[in-house]
């Protein structure tokens, strides 16, 4: 499903990414770590097609509308409420009942009762929550996920890991973090950046 | 000797090029009859009009360039791109220093709005000259490649664009057209010196821009090489 | 049609954004205002009745670029873009959907200061009104696409005027003709080429200015 030979990404002239040769099948879940500035969120970043190759070849056999990406930014409208930012995304990602979908997401991760609510209002932990709803919207095949349990509190903490061991198997993952004992035991492979 | 050429294009484009700005300067100074209406000062045309086509030249190379960039994503035509863009500017400012002598020594005044080239001119140095404050504040990458070429293209849409909005703009704000010998009866000596002076000036800039290219290419190299010893 | 939907989604949002944060369009309400009341203090006694529509048009072009300095706000304060650039719709459909919101505030400004120029200053004709309307689909149209560079780009709020002037020099001659000319068809004539000609490049480019 995803497979790179020499990937390589520069920014100017710092070299965050280099030689790096990877392979991930089809519903594998994909252990990346690393220190802070390692390249775990550029290598996210190229997965999801944000970001180009500057040195090297990736290939993603996954079109985009089938791609869940979770950054570290929420990439929600602060402005707008919790179900107007998913009834956006929704129609973008032409999901057939976006309102049922929706609203089953926000109930799973606690967030119904302050559906109207500006995302402005929210606390960190409620926003990172509305983003993993908007990276979960439209059932990805490849779900790209940057430090997910950032900012969650146990609560939150407890929904993710249902989440993902329901996901693990059926779903290909990507997910980047530098606390993996959380993850560890779903993972099939693991990716160590220096 | 293809290898040779190839190997030394930048020496030999250079060549070429100062056999025939001598060789068209030498003939547009002296060879060539005086101009009816303007007299001995008209000949510097022979380096205007020239030097006015190759910063067109450059610019539509540097549009290719773009357009190639965009259609291949291959990072390579953004160097091409912007080193052309670069020799349109400098041809492009030349053009305007040489328009403004001919216009002092034609009427007087360094700066006439009735000139349409020079005000073409002057809208299109605004232009490439935001260009280069675009790839200033954006980082280089692939990002910053696609944004030039995007706005490369839109140069040369500009440029028929404005030159008739120039046009109409002289209905409503400068009337005053002055007369000039243009060429429009260009007839053999005259058409003869001409064209050698185009022929050097699309050299010089075909030369300047070889080894513009070349020395940055050779940079990137070195910062790559560089990058794999650490 | 589902490309239309996109549209209509995006413009919603972008209008249903400036109705709750309520920033862009007061400013630039006052901003035009404010520049012609300006232009009493500038314009000397014996200057030609006609100057007066020479710098509406300047002060259109700068209302338009204070509320394009504005456009990708929200998208650039959360990276936002990156989510609606992932999505599988057309990218030319974000720039069609902003663009229509762009166009539907410099309008609404223009609503406000062409009264306040029939007031201040000169009559407002029916060709001013055509020009008004045409010169807005081109600053619109190429105001999005150069918005969007500026916004990925450190230095944004003084990159979109450099950026954008010389781009819209055709856009003012034509209304600026079509205010004052004899014959202002010509010059109604040259904006419709205009925004034909920059609107299929925007529309066609925005995709390359948003990805890699």
């Amino acid at each position: 499903m995803i497979r790179a030979r020499g990937l390589g990404r520069s920014f100017g002239a710092t070299r965050v990414l280099r030689d790096l040769d990877l392979d991930v099948a089809e519903r594998d879940f994909l252990l990346v770590t690393g220190p802070n500035g390692s390249g775990k969120s550029t290598l996210l970043g190229l997965c999801a097609g944000l970001l180009a190759p500057t040195a090297g070849e990736l290939e993603v056999a996954v079109e985009r509308g089938r791609i869940g990406y979770l950054a570290h930014e929420p990439l929600v409208y602060l402005e707008l409420t919790a179900l107007e930012n998913l009834d956006l995304y929704g129609r973008l990602y032409r999901i057939p009942e976006r309102r049922e979908r929706s609203g089953m997401l926000l109930e799973r991760f606690g967030l119904w009762e302050a559906r109207h609510q500006r995302v402005a209002a929210y606390s960190r932990g409620m926003t990172q929550r509305l983003a993993l709803c908007r990276a979960l919207l439209h059932e990805p095949d490849l779900l790209l996920l940057d430090e997910p349990f950032a900012a969650l509190d146990e609560a939150g903490a407890a929904v993710l890991d249902a989440e993902l061991a329901e996901l693990a198997g059926e779903r290909t993952l990507v997910l980047a973090t530098h606390e993996p004992e959380r993850v560890a035991a779903l993972a099939t492979r693991r990716l160590a950046l220096a | 000797m293809s290898t040779w050429l190839r190997n030394n294009s930048a020496v030999t484009l250079a060549a070429v090029a100062a056999v025939l700005l001598l060789g068209g300067l030498v003939l547009a100074f002296t060879w060539v009859p005086n101009a009816p209406l303007e007299g001995f000062r008209q000949r510097i045309f022979y380096i205007h009009v020239p030097v006015a086509l190759t910063a067109y030249a450059c610019f539509g190379w540097a549009a290719w360039k773009a357009l190639r960039l965009l259609w291949t994503r291959d990072q390579r035509y953004d160097l091409e791109s912007y080193t052309a863009v670069h020799m349109g500017v400098i041809f492009g400012v030349l053009t305007l220093v040489t328009g403004s002598i001919w216009a002092r020594t034609s009427w007087g005044v360094w700066w006439s709005w009735g000139e349409r080239q020079l005000v073409l001119f002057l809208v299109l140095f605004l232009f490439y000259s935001a260009y280069f404050m675009l790839r200033y504040s954006v980082e280089p990458g692939p990002r910053r490649a696609s944004m030039s070429a995007v706005y490369a293209l839109f140069g040369v849409a500009l440029i028929p664009v404005s030159f008739l909005a120039i046009r109409l703009a002289e209905g409503l704000i400068h009337p005053v057209v002055f007369d000039r010998d243009v060429g429009e009866n260009l007839a053999g000596s005259q058409l003869l010196t001409f064209l050698v002076c185009l022929g050097g000036t699309i050299a010089l800039a075909a030369a300047l821009y070889v080894n513009e290219l070349t020395g940055k290419r050779i940079d990137a190299r070195l910062g790559e090489l560089r990058e794999a010893l650490e | 049609m589902t490309y239309l939907a996109d549209v209509g989604a995006l413009a919603r949002k972008d209008l249903l954004l400036e109705l709750r944060s309520r920033d862009t369009l007061p400013a630039m309400l006052l901003f035009v205002v404010s520049t012609l009341v300006v232009f009493n203090f500038s314009l000397p006694a014996d200057a030609s009745p006609r100057a007066a529509y020479g710098l509406l048009w300047v002060a259109i072009v700068f209302t338009a670029i204070l509320g394009l300095t504005r456009a990708f706000a929200a998208e650039r304060e959360q990276r936002v873009l990156d989510g609606l650039v992932l999505a599988p719709c057309d990218r030319s459909a974000i720039w069609l959907g902003k663009g229509i919101a762009v166009l539907a505030f410099l309008a609404l400004a223009e609503v406000v200061a062409l009264p306040a120029f029939a007031l201040f200053f000169q009559p407002v004709t029916w060709e001013l009104v055509a020009g008004v309307a045409l010169a807005n689909v081109g600053l619109a149209a190429v105001g999005t696409l150069l918005a969007a560079m500026a916004a990925a780009s450190r230095a944004r709020e003084l990159l979109l005027p450099l950026l954008f002037l010389p781009l819209v020099i055709p856009i003012v001659v034509g209304g600026v003709g079509a205010s004052i000319a004899d014959d202002p068809g010509r010059y109604l004539a040259f904006l419709v080429l205009y925004d034909v000609i920059f609107a299929i490049l925007s529309w066609a480019s925005f995709e390359y200015v948003v990805t890699e």
